[in-house]
């Protein structure tokens, strides 16, 4: 499935994922890292600690609706795979980012940006392996 | 003011990865896919908000205390580790499989995608597994130990 290449709204979704970085630490002294957010919704520790992250995910997810009352359209979502694959996918994923404390946005956005050597070598190990897995099902398997 | 700026922050960076493209795995796979159809975008998406989050981070991170909270919450492991490496070793493979990073899908929650339900689900039962099994061998490490 071929997706054109869109500069200018990679740049300028980019700067909004580092100003939602910026002001989530901030405010509230967090890392805007979704495997983090969501660990911690889903293990409340207390009200406080919870309450704020229930709102970062539903601000997450209102911004979709926001796009469709001013486009009229949904951000595209293309999943050219079976749901087999989507749900092994998705169980390793889990696995991973619980293991590996972090995903593309605390390790890839916010901790490079904190210049953390866990973060940096998260970030080189998860690409590497993505880029690995893709090359192989794509291009050895040829699915 | 926690839940409200924590709101804010949520829409913002979901905007930045509904305008960005990043919650589309055809996007995510083309990315990677050097050999095939390649789709740049995504390098270009970690610069922007690498670069705005490093600039940003540089100036809050010396002040003392952010704003409604008593500390900066950073990760306190300074090293390396297996454990690590490993699990963000197989985050990619799962991310190579799917398309999907848990950034990229939560904020797809309201569009009613099924994929998107799916694909949630299973993240979570993964989490779910993983933490309960660290747990268990934490246990019996322990056991063994006394």
């Amino acid at each position: 499935m071929v997706t054109s290449f869109t500069p200018y709204a990679a740049l300028s979704g980019g700067v909004l994922i580092g100003l939602s970085a910026i002001l989530l630490m901030w405010s509230l002294g967090r890392i805007m890292g979704a495997t983090g957010i969501l660990e911690g919704f889903i293990f409340p520790k207390n009200l406080d600690n919870w309450s704020w992250r229930a709102a970062t995910l539903l601000g997450m997810a209102l911004a979709p609706l926001i796009i469709y009352q001013v486009s009229g359209n949904f951000p595209s979502i293309q999943i050219p795979i079976s749901t087999g694959m989507l749900v092994i996918g998705a169980f390793i994923v889990g696995v991973g980012v619980t293991l590996g404390s972090g995903c593309t946005s605390g390790h890839g956005v916010c901790g490079m940006a904190r210049f953390s050597p866990r973060s940096i070598a998260a970030t080189v190990t998860f690409m590497a392996t993505t880029a690995i897995t893709i090359y192989i099902i794509r291009h050895v398997l040829g699915a | 003011m926690k839940i409200l700026f924590g709101l804010i922050s949520g829409i913002i960076f979901g905007l930045g990865i509904s305008i960005s493209g990043m919650m589309n795995p055809a996007k995510i796979f083309n990315f990677f896919d050097f050999f095939g159809t390649w789709d740049p975008s995504l390098a270009l998406v970690m610069a922007a908000a690498l670069s705005v989050t490093a600039i940003g981070y540089r100036f809050i991170l010396k002040q003392k205390l952010p704003k409604f909270e008593a500390k900066f919450f950073l990760p306190e492991k300074k090293h390396l580790d297996a454990k690590l490496l490993i699990g963000s070793g197989i985050f990619g493979i799962g991310w190579g499989i799917s398309g999907f990073c848990p950034g990229g899908v939560l904020p797809a929650i309201f569009i009613g995608h099924l994929d998107v339900y799916i694909f949630i689900a299973s993240l979570v039962a993964g989490i779910l597994s993983t933490k309960l099994l660290t747990k268990m061998l934490k246990y019996q490490v322990a056991i063994s130990q006394n």
